[in-house]
């Protein structure tokens, strides 16, 4: 293990105008939302786009794209505190920030959008243990405590608490193992849908996790450093560049296996050629959107040398990252209602209620400003707690993190 | 004298408060009034003025899960033997004997700020007359 | 306040005491409101004694019977049930519809009536959070509408599509078919009914002005009409393959 520099973690400070001004902003973001939830409440969902065919709609894109990037968001930490990677342990702080504030909004978007939020107490009260609902309420309350006593052995002085920093980042990772196998399990258990009911959706989620997790990170750390005119050294941004092109192969790596084992069943073949070739919206979003910018621009900007280090191509692999993510979850969740459930396989079927037809969706106003809502939360939680408490640390910079460090290896 | 000892004449202060405060009494004995809901001509509730008022919600949150979950029906603290009763007439309703609940619940709800949340689901209206004797409401 | 340190501790603890005796105030208030109650005693010598898991309900349909277009089942259970609709059909609630079955091959079709399967291994069941949906001990799904929070998890989950989730506020519901907007509904097979004896609504409505394509009943009697056609018959269910023990037989598909 490298000596290193001793880090100095600092609150960020100066430049209220500013600050203030994006907290007002995302505080109006926000109050929308709330505006939105309100509506849904007193007039029903009526007024948003879901309907009794498309039962979870843009805001379930949004609060679980959040969801499983939180959880690969604390993977920085991860890295310093379970896999020994040095290097990452000055940014172990802002990932477990940033990991509460990804879950904390997602999870506030999915209890706005319930039919009945009043009932949160009944939720929280009332189990039936055979519902991945129901171990994910558990899942992910255990994971705000855990991660809190993480970052609290991270920051405390004492070493009577510091020395279990190891334990509680083992904790931690194992923690959003199964909370995120629990997120991809809450589709991969449904039996009815075509496009679901595939063991595959688990590990699938992981994988999405680590690569949305660190785009949002990458992110996140360069905004702010920028903001706290703190550097940023080439050495981390290109590990990380490097970890999100690896992640994002994994990720392009399952689809394909999905996908192909689907083609190769013929009972597969009609959910397959709708997210494939015949599904309009979802089709496009599939090949362009999870793809297209969520996998190939990545890895290309990831990985070609003259990217490797530099904070432009960096941040544009993570933009893009984070697209390709959301649309890879709307084709996952909207496009996998908007296939018919199959009641009569091999015939042809219509009524009254939709059968048999794809089920038209548009994203409605209110729907929307729920989920941006919630990103607006997480942000604001992140902009607080970076306000508040020494997060960030004082320089990131090459010579600053690793004196021994000679930079991202060169290809072979 | 230290934070310790302190918190202990805290906690032994909210106690003494606590079993002083948790003695049953009469409301009006403390000078409140009381919303009077109006009641049916035809006689007794199932319990006391007193006993529903401070324990209708229980009746009912346990009657429900026997009635919803286990089937049984025509238990005694039924919702609609309470509607039955309780509901009065509607003023402006097109149906004479249409009755509502509402204003019976709303009398003593509104005064404590409680939300009812049963006719959310709950019709809260009758066109049954009224019951002539306890036990005979559907 | 000077600098002396027992002075400021004083002052401490003068405000330490004072917080405690508002939040002690304010504690006693909430806790005249949770008197133990007196114990309830419910089950009066009228009331009946619910499920029973020595019966399955169960429904019989012979498609062949269903006349093309004739939906009396549906209005049926629209009308007993109260749920109408307000004209937008993506939202509105389906308690029970009618799905035309072509074959392309054969170009034969055949008019199916669908509803809650009331499986006995129900997947709205499995994936209910607080456990709202579940099933009666005599094989009957419900909704627990005091449990439903609206998550919809179980119209993911089903695969006949059956639950419909309630979009806009319900008003003038039926006595005994309460329905409320947020929570999630389907078929009951008219419990209501059913707990006082009676039958369903559309199968009483097919016998009396359809072709008398229905007929329910306890499966698990074998003297029952509906036991002995299944066993003497050959019937299906839908998607059997799933393996969910559907409650509801179909004739002719």
């Amino acid at each position: 293990m490298a000596a290193g520099k001793r880090i100095v973690y600092h609150e960020i400070e100066g430049r209220d105008g500013v600050y203030y001004s994006l907290l007002g902003l995302l505080g109006l973001v926000l109050a929308g939302g709330l505006a939105a939830a309100w509506r849904m409440e007193h007039a029903g969902h009526v007024i948003t786009g879901m309907s009794n065919q498309i039962v979870w709609g843009t805001p379930h894109v949004f609060a679980v794209f959040l969801i499983v990037a939180a959880s690969g968001a604390l993977n920085v930490a991860s890295l310093s505190s379970v896999f020994g990677r040095d290097i990452y342990k000055p940014l172990a702080r802002l990932s477990g920030v940033l990991a509460l504030a990804l879950l904390t909004g997602g999870l506030a978007v999915l209890v706005l959008d319930l039919g009945r939020p009043d009932r949160l107490i009944v939720a929280m009260t009332h189990y039936n243990f055979k519902s991945i609902f129901a171990w994910n309420i558990f899942l992910y309350t255990g994971f705000v405590v855990v991660v809190l006593a993480y970052l609290w052995a991270m920051m405390e002085r004492h070493q009577a608490v510091g020395r279990f920093t190891g334990a509680a980042g083992m904790l931690a990772f194992l923690w959003r193992l199964v909370l995120t196998t629990g997120t991809g399990s809450i589709f991969g258990f449904l039996v009815a849908r075509q496009a679901y009911d595939a063991a595959i959706m688990a590990p699938l989620f992981i994988a999405m996790s680590l690569a949305f997790g660190t785009a949002l990170f990458l992110l996140v750390l360069a905004g702010t450093c920028a903001f706290a005119a703190r550097p940023l050294g080439p050495a981390l941004v290109g590990r990380l560049q490097r970890l999100l092109g690896i992640f994002v192969a994994a990720v392009m790596y399952l689809v394909a296996i999905q996908h192909l084992t689907n083609l190769y069943a013929p009972e597969h073949r009609g959910v397959e050629y709708f997210i494939l070739a015949g599904g309009g919206i979802y089709t496009a979003l599939f090949w362009l959107g999870q793809v297209g910018l969520g996998g190939v621009v990545p890895l290309w900007l990831a990985f070609h040398p003259a990217a490797r280090g530099r904070l432009a191509p960096a941040l544009a692999a993570a933009a893009a990252a984070v697209a390709g993510g959301l649309a890879q979850l709307y084709v996952i969740i909207i496009g996998g209602q908007a296939f018919p459930l199959l009641l009569f396989p091999g015939r042809e079927v219509s009524s009254s209620f939709f059968d048999g037809a794809i089920a038209a969706y548009s994203p409605s106003a209110m729907e929307i400003m729920l989920g941006l809502a919630g990103v607006a939360l997480s942000l604001s939680l992140v902009a607080v707690a970076l306000r508040t408490l020494p997060v960030l640390a004082l320089s990131l910079a090459d010579a600053d993190i690793d004196p021994h460090c000679r930079g991202p290896a060169k290809a072979a | 004298m230290g934070r310790l000892s302190a918190a202990i004449r805290v906690l032994v202060a909210a106690a003494a408060l606590l079993a002083v405060s948790a003695a049953p009494g009469r409301a009006e004995e403390g000078g409140v009034t009381l919303a009077r809901p109006p009641l049916p001509a035809s006689g007794q509730c199932l319990e006391p003025s007193e006993t529903m008022r401070r324990n209708h919600m229980t009746y009912l949150l346990h009657q429900r899960d026997e009635t919803v979950r286990g089937g049984i029906r025509g238990a005694k603290y039924s919702l609609r033997a309470c509607i039955a009763c309780h509901a009065q007439s509607v003023a402006a309703s097109a149906d004479p004997a249409k009755r509502s609940v509402l204003p019976f619940c709303a009398a003593c709800h509104d005064y404590a700020a409680v939300t009812v949340d049963c006719f959310s689901c709950h019709t809260p209206t009758t066109v049954e007359p009224l019951p002539v004797a306890l036990g005979s409401a559907p | 306040m000077t600098g002396r340190p027992d002075e400021r501790v004083d002052i401490e603890r003068r405000r330490l005491l004072t917080a405690a005796g508002r939040g002690g105030v304010a504690l006693a208030a909430g806790v005249m409101l949770m008197l133990v109650p007196p114990p309830v005693s419910v089950v009066a010598a009228a009331a009946t004694a619910g499920a029973s898991n020595k019966v399955r309900w169960g429904l019989l349909i012979d498609t062949g019977k269903c006349a093309d277009g004739c939906d009396v089942c549906v209005s049926a259970c629209r009308t007993e049930n109260g749920w109408g609709g307000s004209g937008n059909l993506e939202t509105d609630p389906q308690w029970i519809r009618t799905v035309t079955v072509k074959n392309p091959n054969s170009g034969s079709q055949v008019s199916v009536p669908v509803m809650c399967q009331h499986c006995a291994e129900p997947p709205c069941v499995d994936v209910c959070p607080t456990g709202a949906s579940f099933k009666r001990a005599d094989g009957i799904v419900l909704v627990d509408k005091h449990a439903c929070i609206g998550c919809r998890y179980c119209m993911m989950a089903c695969p006949y599509k059956a639950r419909s989730f309630v979009h806009e506020a319900v008003t003038d519901q039926k006595p005994y078919a309460p329905r409320g907007q947020g929570t999630v509904e389907g078929c009951t097979f008219c419990v209501h009914r059913l707990d006082a004896g009676g039958t369903p609504a559309c199968v009483e409505a097919c016998g009396a002005s359809a072709g008398g394509a229905m007929m329910f009943g306890d499966l698990n009697d074998p003297d029952s009409a509906i036991a002995r056609e299944v066993t003497r018959l050959v019937t299906t269910r839908i998607r059997a393959d799933l393996g969910l023990d559907p409650g509801v037989h179909y004739r002719g598909i």
